[in-house]
């Protein structure tokens, strides 16, 4: 029999039996989808939170007071002071710009409108490490800084708090006994992948912040940028040995301070979100195998509630390998509708889901070919097997089975 | 299909030659003999009734000559070609070119119109769709179901659905038709139908119809009775004349 023939006969056999040609189909999508989905949303997702860590600045070393186990805002370690930044940003090769920072909680006020946020305190090399611009405004000048002053830029959310539509620009605010004019807004960041709204935010000048608002000359963390991603070790390990001689550490004393790569924190998270991935990926092998199995019911079924039929046709000339001819392109081309419309509902699952879960879609290629290719071959496999038991036995034998 | 056209009639040997055919069923003390040795000779063009109670063989005996099972032992030779020595894919071209059949439960295929039935062994034998659709519409005609060719084979009532059966079995002008009780689900009205197709065909086309029946009225339609008991043939006689009984 001519293989268009064979194809016709299929096409033929396929419509006529639309719900069962359906279901064995069902069976193949779902297990493609799922693989194709699962996959995606795990690397969309890595992407992500690799993406946001990324986002608090390139090359970027942090130094905290604190050991290992005396850190965070608590510690009892001495805290920096302006002068450990200047002296970084002086004695140190390779570094591009050295931020020194303070914090604090406060409650900002504008008119009627107030908003808990918190105000930083630093200068213009902050907007530098952390790759951040002002969208609206400027940043402080020099005068401004030396002296003092009372100007901040603030976040896009404390902006949308306090003034609605209002522009910002020029107004004053509030917080403490501080009365602050607004000379920028910064750009939106939005959300850090640990839930944090990283535009909550109030930026002073570290001078007038340690004036107005603490009355000492304490900093709580230096943001050091190294020119370059290979530099970071070199400069994470002079910070070290720069800060241990300021604090008077004697060799062979631990630090009270911790000097942390921002690349090494990558590394961390995205080995975690490896593991995610791997996880995921088990899950939507085990799913795949699951709709395997579902593929191979559903043919098995089929294929011998037409053991019959296999044995009409043998009884009027056809051979065995005419009927296994037939079945295996039924197989092939249930499999193949399946597995475009499968690879179609992934693909759509993935975008919708992590346009939800605020993922960026990626697309894998490789899983799409293993998981087509994967159900393909459970189907054809048990869509032609079946029909070759049915075809090997006497004519009269299929035709008998009911 | 070079074996099958090899197989040509000869003068001398008859269509159908089997020589101490046996069929065994199950083995040891539960082996059932369905065939115990079974001689026959069927010559081209003879009808021919195969009677018999239930169990008595014939069923059996018309399957292994219509190539759909195998005997345990014994000879079986089609126009002089030994059937036991080809290969399961030569039997297959020695039914798609020499054999039809018509089943007692018809065995149409189900959702599949009648046209397309029809149209089935001839796809099997490589004809174009041209083709297949004209011959098929032919048999139909023949069959007296003009005007039901897109019905599908559950639209069609008891009688209808049998003789696009013997469409089927007639539409590749097979050397021998094999009839397992064609009208044993059919009332009596629509069983003399298809018995005068058979007996149509086998006049007009010469084709040769080996026929399995209970009952002695449509047994009468053949020329020749062949009576089966307890897997032996015990009674073959030749009728002078057809349908005395009818």
């Amino acid at each position: 029999m001519i293989i268009s023939n064979a194809l016709s006969l299929a096409v033929r056999e396929i419509r006529r039996n639309l719900l069962r040609s359906g279901l064995t189909t069902l069976g193949v999508v779902i297990g493609i989808a799922a693989v194709i989905a699962m996959v995606n949303l795990g690397e969309g997702a890595t992407t992500r939170v690799t993406g946001d860590i990324a986002s608090l600045g390139r090359n970027l070393i942090i130094v905290s007071p604190g050991g290992d186990h005396n850190s965070g805002p608590g510690t009892t370690a001495p805290p920096f002071d302006v002068a450990d930044a200047e002296s970084i940003a002086r004695e140190i090769p390779g570094v591009v710009a050295v931020a020194a920072v303070s914090s604090q909680l406060a409650v900002a006020v504008y008119g009627n409108a107030n908003w808990p946020t918190s105000v930083l305190g630093t200068d213009n090399a902050y907007f530098d490490v952390r790759e951040w611009s002002v969208e609206r405004g400027r940043v402080f000048d020099a005068g401004e800084l030396q002296a003092g002053k009372a100007v901040c830029v603030i976040g896009e959310t404390v902006a949308l708090e306090l003034f609605g539509f209002q522009d910002p620009i020029g107004a004053s605010i509030r917080f403490h006994k501080l009365s602050c004019k607004v000379i920028g807004v910064l750009d939106a960041k939005g959300q850090s992948s640990f839930g944090q709204d990283q535009d909550d935010l109030i930026i002073l000048p570290l001078r007038t912040f340690q004036r107005r608002l603490t009355g000492n000359q304490d900093v709580a963390l230096i943001f050091v940028s190294a020119r370059s991603g290979q530099l970071t070790g070199k400069v994470q390990q002079d910070v070290t040995a720069l800060m241990r001689e300021r604090r008077h550490i004697p060799p062979g004393q631990q630090s009270n301070f911790q000097v942390s790569d921002m690349k090494e924190i990558v590394n961390m998270v995205e080995s975690a979100t490896g593991i995610l991935t791997a996880l995921l990926g088990a899950i939507a092998g085990i799913s795949l195998l699951v709709g395997g199995i579902g593929i191979m019911n559903i043919m098995l079924v089929s294929v011998t509630e037409r053991t019959q039929e296999i044995g009409i046709r043998l009884a009027i000339g056809a051979m065995e390998r005419d009927v296994l001819m037939q079945f295996l392109v039924e197989a092939m081309v249930l499999s193949s509708i399946g597995g475009i419309f499968g690879v179609g509902l992934g693909l759509a699952c993935s975008a919708i889901v992590g346009h939800y879960l605020d993922t960026p879609f990626v697309f894998n290629p490789l899983i799409i070919i293993v998981a087509v290719g994967f159900s393909c071959l459970v189907g054809v496999v048990f869509g032609y097997m079946p029909a070759r038991r049915a075809a090997r036995l006497n004519p009269i034998d299929a035709l008998r089975h009911e | 299909m070079t074996n099958a056209r090899r197989i040509k009639a000869t003068g001398s040997s008859p269509l159908i030659r089997l020589r101490g055919l046996t069929k065994v069923y199950g083995q040891g003390e539960a082996a059932v003999h369905a065939l115990a040795g079974i001689d026959l000779d069927i010559h081209d063009g003879e009808f021919v009734a195969v009677m018999g109670p239930s169990g008595s063989g014939k069923s059996t005996c018309m399957n292994i000559i219509g190539c759909l099972d195998v005997p345990t032992s014994g000879e079986y030779h089609f126009r002089g070609v030994e059937v036991d020595s080809l290969s399961s894919n030569q039997q297959a071209l020695l039914r798609r070119h020499y054999l039809g059949f018509v089943f007692q439960g018809f065995n149409l295929l189900r959702r599949t119109t009648a046209l397309e039935n029809v149209e089935l062994p001839l796809l099997y034998r490589g004809f174009g769709s041209s083709e297949r659709r004209e011959l098929a519409l032919a048999a139909l005609d023949s069959v007296g179901l003009t005007g039901w060719e897109t019905h599908t084979a559950s639209e069609l009532s008891g009688g209808q659905q049998q003789r696009v059966a013997v469409a089927r079995a007639i539409v590749t002008r097979p050397a021998v038709l094999l009839a397992d009780e064609p009208t044993g689900n059919l009332d009596s009205t629509h069983g003399r139908e298809i018995m005068d197709l058979l007996t149509e065909f086998n006049v007009s086309l010469g084709i040769t119809i080996i026929m399995v029946t209970h009952e002695p009225y449509m047994a009468a339609y053949a020329q020749r009775e062949i009576h089966f008991l307890d897997g032996r043939i015990q009674q073959d006689e030749a009728r002078s004349l057809r349908g005395v009984r009818r």
